[in-house]
């Protein structure tokens, strides 16, 4: 190995680090609040960037359907429910978020021919539908045992993932897609060629870490789901609702899962059954930060990012077995620094 | 012999099923007993041990792998293989479970997602192990000289080996150490003051559940005579584990019932919904992850529970105790020994100081009550005496030796018994098996020992133990009830029989009184004054002040985690100091 | 006489299949303190979490003169009742500034702006609070917690402000302060359900008061009358039984 492959290996390990550290934010940012340990993120991801390719190839993505469906049913529960309590009043909500926007949606999707649009678009379109699944798999699957134990709250999220994989598979085919990077420009940079999808994923993610970062620390929502995660029970004294939260957090953990894979699709090939290794590689960098510490994540989520590289390039049929090795180091080390007697819920 | 009926008939069909069915039945059968051997393992780990692992198929591949590779490359004897087999997998587990085990409940089903993924990686990376096309021409395995060559042959031995486990587990689950593992799911603080090792309870369901895998990966291979990867990856994992949660996550039955309902429903939507969807691939898994979501939103405890509501049969509650010799007893130390010396204890949790340079001691026969008002930290102290949260500094002297860094169940080896503020018990085990609990440590038999039921002299003894405790405090009457259904006050009794259970020389009772009617704090009363006559020292937190006054002997008085009055009951009720903790003052 | 702010018909509740509090009755009036006083384990933290909707429970509830059927806490805090509880619930991890912010929650989430205001009225009542708005709740000692505890909940503008034992675990000093800073509250017409076990600290300063013994209002009277009444002293320390 000289030189020139190390900085290669290296800018493809900071750019799938990066991918992996907003997965592995949104993990810890779910974990937190809701006490879900979020395994289908990464089916948001191949979502996000399968329903994209669909755009660019002119289909109509089976996502769209996913999300009318979705909607229809959350609508029909908690009109039943509403009705039942006599809260008539928030019908009108219910209907605006779950099947009119969804019809809106789907409305602009046959209205525009969606092969034709400039790229910015088909993202603002492929996130309008993957991002309201987030609150609505919340609502269905997990609002209903949100009082449940971590452990039932895992099998919970393992079913929602199975499901999604399948219904992956029933939108998008076995067929991997890739897109178009969003900018073809080459920089040379010494002796090393950065490519500008390098960039943009660079730049994107940045962007999204000061953003969250902002909206943790400076509004009030932020703050407020900050504050379920410290105490669930002083949140909802203060009138902040579990199940607000949770929506929230599903809401935000569903954007970047989307949004990364949409950064994602042009480096490397998405089959509808991919989201879920990126996830879990997102997974190994939140452990390394003990799902709780956001910085540690990040970090984890780079060293993830590089060992996966170099290992390509040395072992690449054990590629995976090497990173998901990283963990046993990382829970070794936990297990020894920690002393406190477990009670469980 | 009626409750037997079900069961018999059952066995009996199985018996008779090679003879009546067509063969698909048969490979259909086989295929559910080996997935049910798994999911036992899952039964025993997550519904009664309360942990969780998604690494089941990665055991069964390593069951199946190493006789695979084995018998084929080597010419080693099926049967050898399956040792080695179960040496490797027991290995595996024994670290996996060390790196997770003392960790939060949720890093050992993430360690075993990465463990099965790796292993899945491996399988299919490995040129020795034949990549992803797998090893082929495994032998026939062979049985008292008999060869297994038709699955119709196989169908008894891995019902055989199926029945055999699930006896085994039933078998475990009804003993001392089955007691503590089932202790594990929402009791482990309880338990560990009872003396139980609650790691080493894990470690060991985690252990047998990859035994139980590797066992079922064997046969599979055998069964099969090829292997390639694809059966052992995690999503066949995530399976091992829905067919526990449908049967009946905390029932052994339900491995069974869990193993066929999926394995069968799985059949029939492989053919259904590629037609019906017009492409081909594992669609099954969209039904299969909605049908979780409901299962686990509506009816959690499984389709078991419902199978037994159609069977006519009441399962039998009431069990006779054989009279058996009583277990020994230690010898109390002489009245007016000094038990317990706690000098300049302090305990801060973060900036708070709940504690701050207590001191106390009890003797043996003697009663001293601890009271103070609300918040005052007289809990936090028995925390720290009984080893649940140590001292931050400061001495704790149990019989004159150090205890304040050693763990609790260490602290009731030594001979002291506790119960709890708020009550800790299991509520949905018997008010016997809840006490006997409290003996954990009085036995000595093992996991094996258990497993085959070797152990029912020592188990006897223990249950008539409890049974003694539970007559000396009045519960004699309602032994095999729920702990659940008692009304609050006699909870706290039972925990009060559980900690004579240990068979303490030194009681730390926290608020026993609490809940219970007047004639029953009477006979309480009358009861630990017995024990302090036979020599038992007695540390009480207590608010009923008719209760403590009555029978303390000595009274320390706390406010502010601090110790602010100390001396008889009499001088302890008139002192002002006193007087202002309790009703306060604004002027 | 003015309808009650808050009206608790045969309230009863229970923790599994044990009852805890049995048939109370109870009442606040706008702009009164009233005090329910009891020894440990009495069951006053459960009756108020029933109150507030954090506990299952049978009988009527009554606020502003509305009865609470399926009650959410959310709801009833965007209503205008409030609970400091006996454990403060505090965010620990978070500034003292962004707990009182938190406080105001609903408020924000209905479109009133004017938090800044009645934070400036908090830190008026408790200048300590201002001295150290930016350090971390967990940081705080255990005065200022209540103090932040309280302060919180005053941020919500409530109209019936409940407090679960205010004085655990403080000194005597801190709860005399603390207890002035609750009777000046009175002036500002918010309505009082002040839990206490230190029942003279209580009874000074409310109109009205109840005791809470083993789940049942045992007496009940204008607090003037219950604190000469010798009864209280045997519920608390249990004299009467000794003295045959």
């Amino acid at each position: 190995m000289n030189l020139q492959i190390a900085l290669l290996l290296g800018q493809d390990g900071i750019v799938n680090g990066a991918i992996y550290a907003l997965l592995a934010l949104a993990l810890v940012l779910v974990f937190a609040v809701t006490r879900v340990i979020y395994i289908p993120q990464g089916e948001f991801v191949s979502y996000g960037a399968l329903t994209l390719a669909a755009f660019q190839t002119g289909r109509t993505p089976g996502t769209l359907w996913f999300l009318l469906a979705a909607g229809a049913v959350v609508a029909a529960i908690d009109i039943v429910i509403a009705v039942r309590a006599g809260a008539l009043g928030r019908i009108g909500r219910i209907v605006l978020w779950n099947l009119a926007l969804p019809a809106i949606v789907a409305g602009l999707v046959f209205w525009l021919e969606s092969d034709k649009l400039p790229l910015a678009i088909q993202v603002v379109l492929t996130l309008a539908i993957v991002v309201p699944l987030g609150p609505m798999v919340y609502r269905l699957a997990f609002q209903p045992v949100a009082e449940a134990s971590v452990l039932v709250l895992l099998i919970v999220s393992v079913a929602v993932h199975t499901a999604m994989v399948g219904l992956g598979l029933l939108f998008f085919g076995a067929e991997g897609s890739r897109t178009p990077p969003f900018s073809e420009a080459q920089f040379q940079l010494g002796g090393l060629v950065v490519n500008g999808q390098t960039l943009w994923v660079l730049g994107a993610s940045a962007v999204l870490i000061v953003a969250l970062y902002v909206f943790f620390e400076r509004t009030l929502y932020g703050k407020a789901l900050r504050a379920t995660a410290i105490n669930r029970v002083g949140a909802r004294l203060m009138g902040i609702s579990s199940t607000m939260a949770g929506k929230l957090s599903f809401t935000l953990a569903a954007g970047i899962g989307a949004f990364s894979g949409i950064l994602i699709a042009p480096i490397t090939t998405i089959y509808y059954d991919t989201g879920f290794l990126i996830g879990l590689k997102g997974f190994v960098a939140g452990i390394i930060g003990g799902l709780a510490s956001y910085p540690l994540a990040a970090a984890g989520a780079i060293l993830v990012g590089l060992l996966e590289s170099f290992s390509s390039f040395w072992a690449s049929a054990f590629k995976e077995v090497i990173v998901f090795t990283l963990i046993i180091p990382v829970l070794l080390w936990r297990s020894l620094t920690s002393h406190h007697v477990e009670e469980e819920e | 012999m009626r409750q037997r009926l079900p069961l018999l008939v059952f066995l009996a069909l199985l018996v008779l099923g090679p003879a009546i069915l067509p063969e698909f039945y048969i490979t259909l059968l086989n295929y559910i007993g080996l997935y049910a051997i798994v999911t036992l393992g899952l039964v025993l780990l997550t519904g009664v041990g309360g942990l969780m692992s998604f690494g089941q198929a990665a055991f069964v591949g390593l069951g199946a792998y190493t006789t695979a590779y084995l018998s084929t490359a080597h010419a080693v004897s099926p049967w050898l293989a399956l040792l080695v087999g179960l040496a490797i997998t027991a290995v595996v587990a024994l670290f996996l479970g060390f790196l997770t085990l003392r960790l939060s409940g949720h890093y050992l089903p993430l360690g075993t997602i990465a463990w099965g993924i790796s292993l899945y990686f491996l399988f299919g990376n490995l040129d020795f192990l034949g990549g992803h096309t797998g090893l082929t021409s495994i032998p026939v395995l062979g049985l008292f000289g008999y060869e297994l060559n038709t699955g119709r042959e196989f169908y008894y031995l891995i019902w055989a080996v199926l029945l055999a486990a699930v006896l085994a587990t039933q078998s475990l689950l009804d003993s001392r150490e089955g007691r503590a593992i089932r202790a594990l799911k929402g009791g482990s603080l309880m338990a560990e003051s009872m003396g139980v090792n609650t790691a080493r309870s894990k470690t060991v369901i985690f252990l047998i559940a990859a035994l139980f895998a590797c066992v079922s990966g064997w046969l599979y291979a055998h069964l099969q005579r090829f292997v390639n990867p694809t059966p052992f990856g995690l999503h066949i994992g995530i399976e091992y584990l829905f067919m526990a949660v449908v049967g009946g996550v905390v029932h052994v039955w339900g491995a069974i019932v869990g193993a066929g309902v999926i394995t069968v429903l799985k059949q029939w939507l492989q053919d259904l919904l590629p037609r019906l969807l017009g492409q081909s691939g594992n669609f099954e898994a969209i039904v299969f992850g909605i049908l979780m979501i409901f299962v686990l939103q509506r009816m959690r405890d499984g389709i078991w529970p419902l199978l037994l509501r159609l069977v006519p049969v009441k399962a039998a509650r009431r069990r006779e105790i054989a009279q058996a010799e009583p277990l020994p007893q230690r010898q109390l130390p002489a009245i007016g020994t000094l038990l317990l010396e706690v000098k300049g204890a302090s305990k801060h949790f973060g900036g708070l100081i709940a504690n701050n340079n207590m001191d106390l001691t009890v003797k043996a026969g003697e009663v001293m009550a601890l009271i103070g008002p609300n918040g005052a930290g007289k809990s936090t102290m028995f925390n720290c005496i009984s080893g649940v949260d140590p001292v931050t500094s400061g001495e704790v002297r149990f019989l004159g030796e150090r205890v304040d860094h050693l763990r609790s169940r260490e602290i009731a080896r030594r001979g002291m018994g506790r119960t709890f503020q708020h009550v800790r018990l299991l509520p949905t085990m018997s008010v016997l098996e809840n006490v006997a609990l409290g003996a954990h440590l009085r036995g000595s038999k093992g996991v094996l020992a258990a497993s085959l039921h070797l152990e029912r002299a020592e188990e006897a003894r223990l249950l008539a133990e409890a049974r003694r405790q539970l007559e000396r405090v009045g519960l004699g009457d309602c032994l095999f009830d729920e702990a659940g259904s008692l009304p609050l006050g006699q909870q706290r009794v039972l925990e009060i029989a559980r900690a004579l259970c240990v068979d303490p020389c030194l009681l730390l009772l926290d608020e026993p009184a609490a809940g219970l009617r007047y004639m029953e704090k009477q006979a309480l009363a009358d009861l630990l004054r017995k024990l302090r006559g036979e020599g038992m020292g007695i540390l009480l937190v207590e608010h009923d002040m008719d209760f403590v006054m009555g029978l303390a002997d000595r009274v320390v008085v706390m406010e502010f985690g601090e110790k602010i009055s100390e001396g008889l009951p009499e001088e302890v009720q008139r002192d002002p100091v006193v007087l202002e903790a309790y009703l306060g003052g604004v002027e | 006489m003015a309808a009650p702010i808050l009206e608790v018909k045969d309230l009863s509740v229970s923790y599994g299949k044990v009852e805890a509090v049995h048939h109370v009755n109870l009442q606040v009036e706008a702009g009164k303190i009233v005090t329910v006083i009891g020894p440990n384990g009495a069951g006053k933290t459960t009756m108020l979490s029933a109150i507030m909707g954090l506990l299952a429970s049978k009988g009527e509830i009554r606020f502003q003169g509305e009865v609470q059927r399926d009650i959410e806490v959310e709801y009833l805090v965007s209503k205008g009742m409030t609970l400091v509880p006996e454990k403060r619930e505090l965010f620990g991890e978070m500034s003292v500034e962004d707990n009182l912010l938190l406080g105001a929650f609903q408020r924000y989430r209905a479109g009133d702006r004017g938090q800044g205001e009645t934070m400036e009225q908090v830190f008026k009542t408790f200048p300590r609070l201002k001295e150290r708005r930016a350090q971390l709740a967990g940081t705080l000692s255990g005065g200022e917690r209540q103090m932040l505890a309280v302060g919180r909940a005053l941020m919500a503008k409530p109209k019936l402000l409940m407090l679960d034992e205010p004085s655990l675990g403080l000194a005597p000093l801190i709860v005399r302060e603390i207890f002035h800073i609750i009777a000046d509250l009175k002036q500002t017409g918010v309505a009082i359900l002040l839990v206490e076990q230190n029942a003279r600290a209580a009874l000074q300063i409310a109109d009205y008061g109840y005791v809470l013994e083993t789940g049942v209002i045992a007496l009940e009277g204008e607090s003037r009358a219950l604190a000469d009444d010798p009864r209280i002293v045997e519920t608390y320390l249990g004299l009467g039984g000794n003295k045959q």
